[in-house]
């Protein structure tokens, strides 16, 4: 069941002394703790902690076509799912709006920033490409599956490895690996979730704090530039607002940027 | 048995023709069969499952929060996380409703306190006409497992009077898992929060209220 609107007004009420319920600051993230390798079987993963949010992020390749419009480059799939174990608010069957949501926005953080170069994926030119998937599984839903996502997007995709290609038979030889890794542009991007709640931002929500947010913005960034944005929640975003987010997403970034980098060097 | 075991669907608590099967158990037999997952006890060969897992299983008497999920010319429908539909009609209201003046008294998504007087093929129906039921204006509402409502409340009411008097809340304790605390500052409610939810996660153990008791003194704000 959703958060009712009464816990909301004491929420907003708190947060306006700069406090949140769990004790945190308004610019505090959960404790974070980013896993690689976790799959013996995928060519990179990742499992992302945030507080009590647990996110599976795997990548894994193929070989295959590419798009007409883009001889020249690779592939890239992201797809996400919310599992029923994580949230008594998922269900099986069919991806529903949150699911597509995750794994599109996701999707535009990597594709936009260039993080992927797609172009030295390619096998053949017009016939034969690099195709990388990136599945995201969520395990536990306390709130910011978005950074979460991301951020385990992102340390997948460095510790991945390009599995072995028969040249002759035209087959992936999956098990076996490369010591090459998915080439990768300097810059790492980001995706950095801000919330609105009464008239300040906070940053990595808890599930109660999402559902009485007013406005929510994904910013996915690398320190100098931003790539992609999106906006969910009814509520509008004013263009002072709109600064305020972009100025706290930079100083956010190197916050995380660190942690992600102890663990993927 | 005086230990309690935990025990899963299917499992045989214990066997003997002399045993009698109690809540959450079955005769199978010379067995008795435990039909859900928690903790079996046996006390005068009755032997019986305090569940640990699975929704709320309504009971008349019951004092419940729930959200109201519509009006209806004669009453309001309200979600209290049962399988069925509750509601609660406009004559179990201690006061005149006008008709057409339902929102007045309780609107949609709003929260109310009430108690369950009767379930019956059709659904479950609902009061407040006693003292302490009815609409919530203001406080902390969060909601707890269900199976965990017995131990918040302990022996007696002794867990949460503890936490009543630690705090200086005031507590409602749906059966249903929804609680709901209001205090004079923001900051006792969260205290009386994490002291329920302390409670929650040590629910296997036993001589809670003693811990309990450690907890406030280590936790003191």
């Amino acid at each position: 069941m959703e958060t009712p609107e009464l816990t909301g007004n004491r929420m907003k009420k708190y947060l306006e002394g700069g406090k949140r319920f769990d004790g945190r600051g308004v610019e505090e993230y959960r404790e974070m703790i980013i896993e690689t390798g976790v799959s013996a079987n995928a060519e990179g993963s990742a499992r992302v902690k945030l507080g009590k949010t647990e996110v599976l992020v795997g990548i894994k390749m193929g070989v295959g076509e590419p798009y007409p419009d883009s001889q020249d480059k690779g592939n890239l799939m992201v797809t996400a799912e919310l599992l029923p174990l994580s949230s008594s608010r998922y269900e099986n069957g069919p991806p529903k709006f949150p699911a597509i949501e995750l794994g599109r926005v996701t999707d535009r953080i990597i594709r936009e920033s260039k993080f992927i170069e797609l172009n030295k994926l390619v096998i053949k030119e017009g016939e034969k490409v690099w195709t990388v998937f990136v599945d995201i599984y969520s395990i536990n839903d306390d709130g910011n599956l978005l950074d979460a996502a991301g951020i385990g997007a992102i340390a997948a995709l460095k510790t991945a490895k390009i599995p072995k290609y028969d040249e002759k038979e035209g087959k992936v030889l999956f098990g076996e690996w490369t010591t090459k890794n998915i080439p990768l542009s300097k810059e790492t991007p980001i995706s950095i979730t801000l919330h609105k709640i009464g008239n300040r931002f906070v940053v990595d929500p808890t599930l109660e704090e999402e559902d009485i947010a007013e406005t929510r913005l994904t910013i996915g960034r690398t320190k100098d530039n931003i790539s992609s944005m999106q906006k969910g929640n009814p509520q509008p975003i004013s263009i002072e607002d709109l600064h305020k987010a972009i100025d706290l997403s930079e100083k956010m970034y190197t916050e995380v940027f660190k942690r992600i980098e102890k663990v993927v060097k | 048995m005086n230990e309690r075991k935990i025990v899963i669907p299917g499992e045989t608590i214990v066997k003997g023709k002399e045993f009698l099967p109690g809540e959450g158990t079955e005769k199978r037999g010379d067995e008795i069969v435990a039909l859900r997952y928690g903790l079996a006890e046996e006390y005068n060969n009755l032997a019986k499952v305090i569940p640990l897992s699975g929704v709320y299983q309504p009971r008349r008497g019951n004092i419940i929060i729930g959200k109201v999920e519509e009006l209806t010319f004669n009453g309001w429908v309200i979600d209290i996380g049962t399988a069925e539909r509750a509601f609660l009609p406009l004559t179990e209201v201690p006061r005149y409703v006008d008709k057409n003046g339902l929102h007045e008294v309780i609107d949609v998504g709003e929260m109310a306190v009430a108690k369950i007087w009767g379930i019956n093929a059709r659904g479950i129906d609902l009061s407040i006409k006693s003292r302490g039921l009815g609409k919530i204006d203001e406080g902390l509402l969060f909601k707890i497992n269900p199976n965990k409502v017995p131990r918040v409340i302990g022996k007696e009411g002794s867990m949460i009077k503890l936490i009543k008097d630690e705090t200086g809340c005031n507590i409602t304790v749906g059966q249903n898992g929804w609680i709901w605390i209001k205090g004079e500052k923001i900051e006792n409610e969260l205290y009386a929060k994490r002291a329920i939810i302390f409670v929650t996660e040590k629910s296997f153990m036993s001589g809670l209220t003693e811990e309990l008791k450690k907890w406030f003194t280590e936790n003191k704000k």
